[in-house]
């Protein structure tokens, strides 16, 4: 395989990469930008630099949009519709905060009103007041058995945690999913929710700590139970 | 000392490690002599931890390939708008 020729020789406004041997103009090398720059080569109408950023965070957004919405077909036209809005308004993106923070709030809204038009009979909110219980949930008090990462299967832990996590509420899970899979911080994940810092703590609480439950059952360590700390 | 009670609703802000010096010092306290408590925060740790370490997967082909299409079929009717 040849080289491509290094970012600082052959820059140009239309991301275009050579090689050095042929001479050929290849596929330009967008994984070398980082995020501002894309998205100013894209407000300026470079449409190879938003293409770029869909395929940067493309894999997030769908993975995002399905843990909302629990369905394929509308984690696609989440996805879709998420990254042709963001393309249509980009005009509107001030850069106050990040592109993927941006996108993933559109995306969170568009998966909303996924899961609003599947559940007519039943409101969808991410503001609505949610009963954090004054009892947290703490009835599995086991140590883990090893490490999951080493003892299942990419596949089968893979399968283990979707479950796990699709037995969350909507509220819930989301909240888990921006600050704990994405990543995102308590404020940008309250700032892409339309929630307070403090709502989105209490959710984040309730949640990891179902998800701790659920997946203690699955990975304690035989003959560990409760009994054994009391 | 507090109880676990008390610990647990400070839990989220000692998993992200936000709580002031003071009250870090009064949790950390309260986990070394709680083993309930202790295993709540170690296995709540490894419940994010292990949810962190999943890559996203790829998306099925079909599914970018129809993305990458509509994407084209938008750009290119902003350029003939532009024209």
């Amino acid at each position: 395989m040849t080289a491509l020729a290094q970012p600082a020789a052959a820059p140009n406004p239309c991301l275009g990469w050579y090689h050095k041997e042929s001479g050929m103009e290849t596929a330009p090398r967008t994984d070398i930008f980082d995020e501002t720059a894309l998205v100013d080569l894209a407000r300026q109408g470079d449409d190879t630099a938003f293409t770029a950023l869909v395929s940067r965070y493309d894999r997030k957004i769908f993975r995002l949009a399905k843990n909302i919405t629990q369905n394929d077909e509308d984690a696609e036209d989440v996805l879709q519709d998420a990254f042709l809005k963001a393309y249509t308004h980009l005009d509107r993106f001030n850069g106050d905060s990040k592109f993927y923070t941006w996108i993933v709030r559109i995306a969170v809204n568009e998966a909303l009103m996924k899961l609003r038009k599947r559940r007519s009979d039943k409101m969808v909110s991410l503001d609505e007041e949610i009963d954090t219980g004054e009892e947290q949930v703490t009835r599995e008090i086991a140590v883990w058995d090893g490490d999951p990462e080493q003892k299942y299967g990419q596949a089968e832990l893979r399968q283990i945690l979707d479950e796990a996590v699709q037995n969350l509420k909507p509220a819930f899970r989301s909240v888990f999913h921006l600050r704990d899979v994405e990543e995102l911080s308590t404020e940008e994940t309250a700032e892409v929710l339309g929630l307070s810092v403090p709502a989105v703590k209490s959710r984040l609480l309730r949640a990891r700590l179902q998800l701790r439950e659920r997946l203690t059952k699955v990975f304690k360590r035989k003959g560990d139970d409760t009994l054994a700390y009391m | 000392m507090l109880t676990c009670k008390e610990f647990l609703t400070e839990l989220t802000d000692f998993l992200d490690e936000e709580t002031d010096p003071g009250l870090r010092a009064k949790l950390d306290k309260h986990i070394s002599e709680c083993p309930n408590c202790w295993v709540v925060v170690d296995t709540c740790k490894k419940t994010m931890q292990v949810y962190k370490g999943m890559e996203p997967q790829s998306i099925p082909n079909d599914v970018e390939t129809r993305l990458m299409d509509a994407l084209s079929r938008k750009m290119a009717a902003r350029r003939s708008g532009e024209a």
